[in-house]
């Protein structure tokens, strides 16, 4: 469903991404891991089209996002990193706009968004404007608006971030449950999580792939995956000295 | 255009006008509007001690009302999205850039057609005081909508510059204010001490005030009409690229 190649993103002289390449099937959940600022919230960006790549080609479903953005996009679910949303509206008001804009409308709207207000336990709120939610509920506000069309490739940039234990635990059920007829891409700096849920993770640094397999192929020798990220990752404090 | 483009234009449209009166922003917009449009007409302007049929006491005053309630309009409209980060939502959902420039902008120049909609006692005293001509109220009415529609075409593309509202209400106030003035006489005198005919001329083709006083006249020329929306397309055109230019950086 999704294919990366070759991928990279200059900004002026530092090098955001440089040269990742990967794909994902369908029915696969593949993890993102990697140290803050190591390219992951790029990558994502250019995988969904909101920012162009330097060079490089990104397809989601066989459609160039560069070349042929709207097919291609109709297919993506996408949670930006800072789960942003518009807090002019209400719950309700805003997964009907969502709905819209995916060209949902009437009962199919309504249907769509019962659905998603179940699944992210948005009830409580429906009806109260954006801007006086936690941020926990906020989180899970626009985690519906990315799951209201039923995509087929799911792009979240840390989905449980900001969320307690129990959440957490249902949206990595809810992951797992969208894992077997989607192809999802998820970032996390939890590595649980990444134990929990996925079939396949990539850890990046600055800008690199430097591993990538099953959560077991990935921990290897190493009794648990955190020591294995600590061993093919450069800290923040130690890239200070650099 | 397809029909697909026009819904999503609409979607677009329906969210931002939601969005203004789910918030207090339009109700205390229509009410200084409303209530400056007043003083600025009666009081200022001399509406009765004219004694004329006409409507000029009220519509003289919109280039410099608008000056600076139109920026205030609209100068979250880019702004605010770049801020709070729903750019990256809106641009990642299966709509062009276009539609979203174009849907924004209707539906604020729509509020802006609200307000001025609500003048209507000004139109409806004239009609029972004296005996006008109403197609010149008609007139009148339409240049002040392009006006507005002009200004807030600068505001949106200034919207677009930046993630502050208050340096984007700035610089469009700046630009609109040079948009009134360009063609002033003692700006043009400035101008011709030093520089050549055909700039002088340029600048002052910039200006607005004459295109409007056409339709204060109860003219509808065709070329003050061109004037307003190739001065709309030009800034929305802008806005696209300025767009563009966010995401490649």
């Amino acid at each position: 469903m999704i294919t990366v190649e070759n991928l990279h993103k200059e900004f002026g002289p530092k090098k955001a991404v440089n040269g990742i390449s990967f794909s994902v099937k369908k029915g696969e959940i593949l993890g993102f891991l990697g140290p803050n600022g190591a390219g992951k919230s790029t990558t994502m960006r250019m995988i969904t089209g909101f920012i162009p790549p330097t060079s490089g080609r990104v397809t989601v479903g066989g459609h160039d996002i560069a070349e042929n953005p709207i097919p291609a996009k109709k297919l993506i679910g996408y949670l930006p990193e800072s789960a942003p949303c518009y807090s002019d509206m209400t719950v309700h008001g805003f997964l009907s706009f969502a709905a819209e804009v995916r060209g949902l409308h009437g009962t199919v709207r309504e249907d769509a968004i019962r659905r998603v207000v179940g699944q992210c336990f948005l009830e409580a709120v429906l009806h109260q404007s954006v801007d006086t939610l936690s941020k926990g509920y906020r989180h899970r506000t626009c985690l519906a608006q990315s799951i209201i069309h039923d995509p087929e490739v799911l792009i979240l940039d840390e989905p449980t971030d900001g969320l307690d234990p129990n959440q957490k635990h249902e949206i990595r059920q809810l992951l797992k449950r969208f894992g077997k007829d989607k192809a999802i891409i998820f970032s996390t700096h939890i590595l649980e999580e990444v134990d929990a849920v996925c079939d396949r993770a990539i850890i990046i640094d600055r800008g690199r792939v430097v591993a990538s397999g099953t959560p077991t192929e990935l921990r290897g020798g190493h009794a648990r995956l955190d020591e294995f990220f600590r061993s093919v990752t450069v800290s923040d404090t130690a890239r200070r000295a650099d | 255009m397809t029909s697909e483009s026009l819904r999503n234009i609409w979607t677009i449209a329906k969210r931002e006008l939601v969005g203004y009166f789910n918030s207090p922003v339009a109700y205390v917009f229509i009410v200084i509007f409303l209530l400056l449009n007043g003083f600025f007409t009666f009081m200022l302007g001399g509406f009765f001690e004219r004694g004329e049929a006409n409507l000029n006491a009220f519509f003289t005053w919109h280039p410099w009302l608008y000056l600076f309630l139109v920026p205030a309009a609209g100068m979250r409209l880019w702004a605010e999205e770049r801020r709070v980060g729903t750019l990256e939502l809106l641009l990642t959902m299966p709509i062009a850039a276009w539609e979203a420039i174009v849907g924004k902008f209707l539906a604020c120049w729509a509020f802006l057609a609200l307000a001025l909609a609500l003048t209507f006692p000004v139109a409806t005293t004239v009609c029972y005081l004296g005996d006008p001509d109403i197609g010149g109220i008609i007139a009148g009415y339409v240049g002040s909508l392009l006006l507005a529609g002009a200004y807030l075409a600068v505001t949106v593309m200034t919207s677009a510059l930046t993630r502050n509202q208050v340096i984007s209400f700035i610089l469009s106030v700046v630009i609109c204010f040079f948009l009134i003035l360009a063609g002033w006489e003692p700006v043009t005198n400035l101008l011709v001490r030093w520089a050549p005919d055909w700039f002088v001329n340029v600048v002052a083709s910039f200006s607005v005030m004459p295109h409007f006083a056409g339709f204060q006249r109860g003219v509808l020329d065709l070329r003050d009409l061109l004037f307003f929306v190739s001065a709309m397309v030009f800034c929305l055109f802008s806005t696209s690229v300025i767009l563009r230019g966010l995401r490649g950086a």
